[in-house]
């Protein structure tokens, strides 16, 4: 059986390109259950996009959920080893309420997981993954990225309250200057970082200006250098407005966006601090493709539905409309065989078969 | 093709306001001034399209990106806390949110205190931040005459000159929060769209 283009739906066809390039770069796949202990989501509630989780009892009497997130249940099984990095991807559904929606949603989710000893070749190994998972799907995208440390550094030179902190990070993800002012003052370094994204090379050099610890822009510089150095400086940008929970997510964080989806397509980041929450010792990075997105995107308004449509009569032997069938099928052609012509359907050609002959009647093409 | 910069505007004397703003900022569209039921007006050449919503609407169209940008009020966005960027605050439809009663009303802080309100997140967050059990009414309009016929002990609103309330013997007791309307802009669109939307921000920003 061949499969071509129309065949596939966007996120059908996603799918398989993103495996695809999540194996080349050894990535394992990693299939697991549908069910996971509730117990893991209470603990980081948090984290969860949605706090909503779909729970029953097992036959044991364990409190079950319907996985919500696939990120967790890797790190609960997941081993410190020292020196080595882990490399996973899946490609599950998981069972969440969508914003502002009312109900649960089964949602195809594809991701990957670096687990281990995180250093920059990592961090720049999967945020060109990120980078090239975006290709996959359109030409039209753009990477923003963003680092954790300039920000905390930044609102932590200010002195202010953790209920402070929490609105000033709310305004930093809204691009919102107007704000800014009513929570703190001598905010100037804040509304700079705000106001500057973009390119990432003009980005960095107004970073030196900043009080944040050089640790953090160099980190920052050497990951955009290596993304310059592949030759994607125009699609990928800095913006801090790309803000994650800092319980979980500390250092690189990212955001993938492709035109004609209204929000982030892609998510991710270096997520250390969730890491020790689940009392693990490594380093971590990794993000998730959500391809429920895809579903509007390029609606290629298909003009119709079948290219022939083959009208028999009763009368005609069942092994004449076979065979009639499957010299359409043979050349390419899509074919519905009926006796009356279906009402709404729109078809290429119109056929008649009688007495084993196939005459063309309409030609819609 | 040119690529159109799609604004939802607020149905209404605001939403009228603002597209004078928007037409002084460079993205001009004469024939919206039509006397017309129509809520759609594109101008090619400026490269924008203009729809009027009604104005709770605006933050849904904007955040599910059939707008690019939009304005709504601070109120609808503290309300529904949609995904957006807000980017200017566009100081006009200034108002307040704010907790009104009745003249001789007393809060007792030994009871639940029964709030009627079209905005319960707003309400609910005030309220939990000062750690009051409260209950809350969700009421679609008329809000001022639910403290006076005993379905509530005060009311969250919006308060605009006052004048609703002193003729239902009402008065403000506690400001939440100043409302005004806000220029807000879908995520992937900035980002996609970003050269007019700066442009945009930075003609309306230096105007004001």
């Amino acid at each position: 059986m061949t499969l071509n283009d129309k065949t596939l739906k966007n996120d059908e066809r996603a799918i398989f390109a993103l495996r695809s390039l999540y194996d080349r770069y050894g990535y394992s796949r990693y299939k697991m259950n549908k069910f996971e202990e509730y117990d893991l989501y209470v603990r980081n509630k948090d984290f969860l996009i949605s706090d909503s989780v779909i729970t029953f009892t097992d036959t044991n009497g364990k409190l079950m959920a319907l996985k919500p997130d696939v990120t967790l249940s890797i790190i609960k099984n997941c081993d410190d080893a020292e020196g080595t990095v882990q490399k996973m991807y899946y490609n599950e559904n998981v069972y969440r309420v969508s914003k502002g929606a009312l109900g649960f949603r089964e949602i195809m989710q594809v991701g990957l997981e670096c687990i281990g000893d995180i250093d920059d070749y990592c961090v720049s190994e999967v945020l060109l993954l990120a980078a090239e998972s975006l290709m996959c799907i359109s030409d039209e995208w753009v990477l923003d990225i963003s680092h954790l440390g300039i920000l905390t550094d930044i609102i932590d030179s200010l002195g202010v309250s953790d209920e402070q902190k929490k609105r000033i990070i709310k305004c930093v993800g809204e691009k919102n200057l107007h704000e800014l002012d009513l929570i703190c003052e001598n905010n100037e370094a804040l509304k700079a970082l705000i106001t500057t994204y973009g390119d990432a090379r003009e980005v960095i050099k107004k970073l030196s200006l900043l009080p944040c610890n050089p640790k953090h822009t160099e980190e920052l510089t050497n990951i955009a250098e290596v993304l310059e150095s592949c030759g994607l400086s125009d699609k990928v940008r800095i913006d801090f407005s790309i803000v994650d929970d800092i319980k979980y997510y500390n250092g690189i964080v990212f955001k993938g966006f492709i035109n004609g989806v209204p929000s982030g397509i892609l998510s991710g980041g270096r997520y250390d601090n969730l890491m020790r929450r689940m009392g693990k010792k490594s380093g971590a990075i990794g993000f998730a493709v959500y391809l429920d997105l895809l579903e509007g995107l390029g609606d290629e308004k298909n003009k119709f539905d079948v290219d022939v449509l083959m009208l028999y009569d009763e009368n005609e032997p069942a092994a004449n409309v076979c065979r009639a069938c499957a010299r359409m099928t043979e050349c390419g052609s899509s074919v519905t065989a009926q006796r009356k012509i279906p009402q709404k359907l729109r078809y290429k050609k119109l056929m008649k078969l009688k007495d084993g002959e196939v005459t063309v009647v309409e030609n819609n093409a | 093709m040119k690529t159109m910069l799609n604004v939802a505007l607020p149905k209404g004397r605001l939403g009228e306001k603002v597209y004078d703003m928007f037409e002084r900022a460079g993205f001009p569209c004469p024939s919206i001034h039509e006397n017309n039921r129509k809520l759609i007006f594109e101008n090619e050449a400026a490269g924008v399209r203009y729809f009027w919503v009604k104005p709770s609407d605006v933050a849904i169209y904007v955040e599910r990106g059939a707008a690019d940008i939009g304005v709504a009020g601070k109120d609808i966005l503290l309300e529904y806390a949609p995904d957006v960027y807000e980017l200017l605050d566009l100081d006009i439809g200034k108002c307040r949110m704010a907790v009104a009663a009745p003249r001789d009303f007393r809060d007792n802080p030994q009871k639940t205190l029964k709030v009627a309100t079209k905005f319960t997140n707003i309400a609910q967050t005030y309220y939990s931040s000062k750690g009051r059990d409260i209950d809350i009414i969700h009421l679609n309009g008329s809000i001022e005459i639910a403290p006076i016929l005993g379905l509530s002990d005060v009311i969250v609103d919006i308060v605009e000159t006052g004048t609703t309330l002193r003729e239902n013997n009402l008065e403000v007791f506690e400001t939440i929060v100043p409302i005004s309307a806000r220029l807000i802009a879908n995520k992937s669109s900035f980002m996609f769209k970003s050269v007019q939307i700066e442009k945009l921000v930075r003609e309306i920003g230096g105007a004001r």
